[in-house]
């Protein structure tokens, strides 16, 4: 069982508050990503439910038992971090032996386990090597199993992928997904890649500033963000915010349009502009089109042929546009 | 492209990096050549001294007229007994210092260093009267209490400078792991910082087997190590440079052994953190 309440959770650091009280729930089994820009306070809302810094004010109850002072140990958590932060002096045997060891459980007991998680993970044939011997890649499996072989209530994962090459973290990536299919424990995972947070989460926690902006599915999130930092923030490439005469059209402050909601066109369309940067993917083609409400950026299909300084026509798919009110707040 | 060295500058470098060498050694090289002299040979002129003919007389003296082993045994509890008893100590000091430092952590740092800023011959008055009350003078476990005081700042120093170069996160993992603080120490901390710990220890080593300050003033016969066997062939009785030289390598030969055989986790640790 892995379910995770946050009741008024609060964080400061001498005068300054870094957390104010959050809410939030965690049910058993859900892959929950905490996202956003860095400095927003999803680290420290990690290390605030593994345990590792102490709560200011609030509850944090896990498995519906009060765990607000309980050491980190007795959490029944596992994490893994950043920096792999594996043991450098230690096999990677003992490595994933550790957690097992400490809780003297009994060496015939931690062998079988250290063997099935070197096989869940692949590292049959690395368990006598220190993790300097070892890939990125490799370091991270690590981690990753000295954190199942405990079997814990919840996994925690700080920016895991975030020091591999692009290529190995979509494998991880997947690995991790597969993971979670396959134990379905409760995973959180801080990130500040929205890429990472929309394919892997099934609940994903947008934080700025140590507030929660909002709380949904991906797809929530992507189709109805509740305000305009959530709307520039999920998405890839960034929404297009377009201000002033052509938001009041449509009774907002602001408007704004996903790139890969503008239809484009040669002939006729609402905007008028003249493509800058043409980016060719193969399976997109992404435009950067100067119009009157400024630099636009539009998802094409792959092989349109459009290049610097040819003339198109925009218009956004009016189902699929946002209007924020001058606070930054959706209108619905 | 590697830094082009011209053959001219690089003679140069040689030749002057050899004469410091050999100017900081010559010293110990003079102590151990005139020790092999008979004693009216050693206050000869330097330049006739070399001619002279060996001999084992000095150190024959010196055998029979003091204990050697008797010293080199003091000496031996005395530095390792005061290093590791300060090791006990700093581990967990330097521990906290370095992971959990608080407000004040830094003062406390520059106060424990500012007491060797003071002349030891300062507090000799009351320590000597302590140890006279507490009958510890001209005893073993005196001097290892004492030199252990005299080097713990340098230790916690070494140590916490040491583990500043420990990421926090590694301990974290530990913690998570069900380490408690104890398992963090001695699993974790200490494994890790090996090769600091090892260079501190021995350096140690070296400051307490050389310390005379304390051991001169605190032992007479008893717990006399090596330092008080050498100062007492440079005695009222008149200058025996043969015998003192012969004394004084016999009181270096055992720890110059150690420092060569440790030089390479010597420098290793005196460099830790340097380059990552």
């Amino acid at each position: 069982m892995g379910q995770i309440t946050l009741k008024g959770v609060t964080k400061r650091f001498g005068e300054v508050e870094v957390i104010p009280p959050i809410d939030l729930h965690i049910k058993d089994g859900e892959f929950v990503v905490f996202v956003g820009p860095s400095g927003c306070g999803k680290s420290t809302l990690l290390r605030l439910i593994a345990g590792l810094e102490d709560v200011s004010e609030g509850v944090v109850e896990i498995d519906g038992r009060e765990a607000t002072q309980a050491a980190p140990a007795e959490r029944g958590l596992a994490m893994v971090f950043q920096s792999y932060a594996l043991y450098p002096h230690m096999s990677v045997k003992k490595n994933i032996a550790f957690p097992l060891k400490m809780a003297k459980l009994p060496a015939q007991e931690i062998e079988a386990k250290v063997q099935a998680a070197a096989k869940v993970l692949n590292l049959g044939n690395y368990l006598d090597r220190r993790p300097g011997q070892l890939s990125g890649g490799q370091r991270q499996r690590v981690a990753i199993g000295r954190a199942i072989v405990r079997e814990p209530a919840a996994f925690l994962f700080d920016e895991p992928l975030s020091n591999l090459d692009a290529a190995l973290r979509v494998n991880m990536r997947l690995e991790i997904s597969e993971l979670h299919q396959s134990l379905k424990t409760t995973m959180i995972y801080v990130t500040h890649d929205q890429v990472e947070a929309m394919t892997m989460a099934d609940k994903i926690v947008v934080l700025q500033a140590g507030r929660i902006e909002q709380v949904g599915s991906p797809l929530e999130l992507y189709r109805s963000p509740r305000n305009r930092f959530v709307a520039g923030f999920i998405g890839s490439p960034k929404m297009n915010f377009i201000e002033g005469a052509e938001a009041a059209k449509h009774g907002a402050q602001t408007i704004g349009i996903r790139p890969e909601h503008i239809k484009v066109s040669t002939s006729e369309g609402a905007w008028k502009g003249t493509v800058g940067v043409s980016e060719h993917l193969g399976s997109d083609t992404f435009l950067h089109v100067t119009t009157e409400h400024g630099v636009l950026n539009v998802r094409a299909g792959g092989e349109v042929d459009l290049h610097h300084g040819d003339t198109v026509f925009l218009s956004p798919d009016p189902a699929q546009l946002h209007r924020f009110d001058q606070q930054g707040w959706a209108l619905t | 492209m590697a830094r082009a060295i011209s053959p001219r500058r690089k003679a140069l470098v040689t030749v002057i990096a050899w004469t410091i060498g050999l100017a900081i050694f010559f010293p110990i090289l003079w102590t151990a050549i005139l020790s092999f002299k008979s004693e009216g040979n050693a206050i000869a002129s330097p330049l006739t001294v070399l001619s002279t003919p060996f001999t084992f007389e000095s150190y024959e003296t010196v055998q029979e007229r003091s204990n050697y082993f008797g010293h080199f045994w003091n000496s031996v509890v005395i530095s390792l007994g005061s290093t590791l008893l300060a090791l006990l100590v700093a581990i967990p000091a330097a521990w906290a210092m370095a992971f959990v430092p608080g407000k004040r952590t830094k003062d406390l740092l520059l106060w424990m260093l500012s007491t060797k800023m003071m002349p030891a011959v300062g507090v000799l008055v009351p320590i000597y009267l302590i140890f006279r009350d507490l009958g510890l003078l001209d005893t073993r476990t005196g001097l290892v209490v004492v030199l252990m005081l005299m080097n713990l700042p340098i230790v916690v120093w070494m140590l916490y400078t040491y583990f500043r170069e420990i990421p926090g996160e590694i301990l974290e993992a530990a913690r998570m792991d069900g380490a408690t603080l104890k398992d963090e120490l001695i699993y974790v901390l200490t494994p890790m910082a090996v090769p600091g710990i090892a260079s501190t220890l021995l350096l140690n080593i070296i400051l307490a087997w050389n310390e005379a300050f304390w051991t001169l003033n605190l032992t007479a016969a008893k717990a006399a190590p090596l330092t008080a066997f050498i100062a007492s062939y440079s005695s009222p009785e008149g200058l025996f440079y043969a015998k003192l030289s012969a004394a004084s390598t016999l009181a270096i030969a055992p720890i110059l052994i150690l420092g060569w055989f440790s030089q390479k986790q010597l420098v290793r640790g005196l460099t830790f953190g340097a380059v990552k």
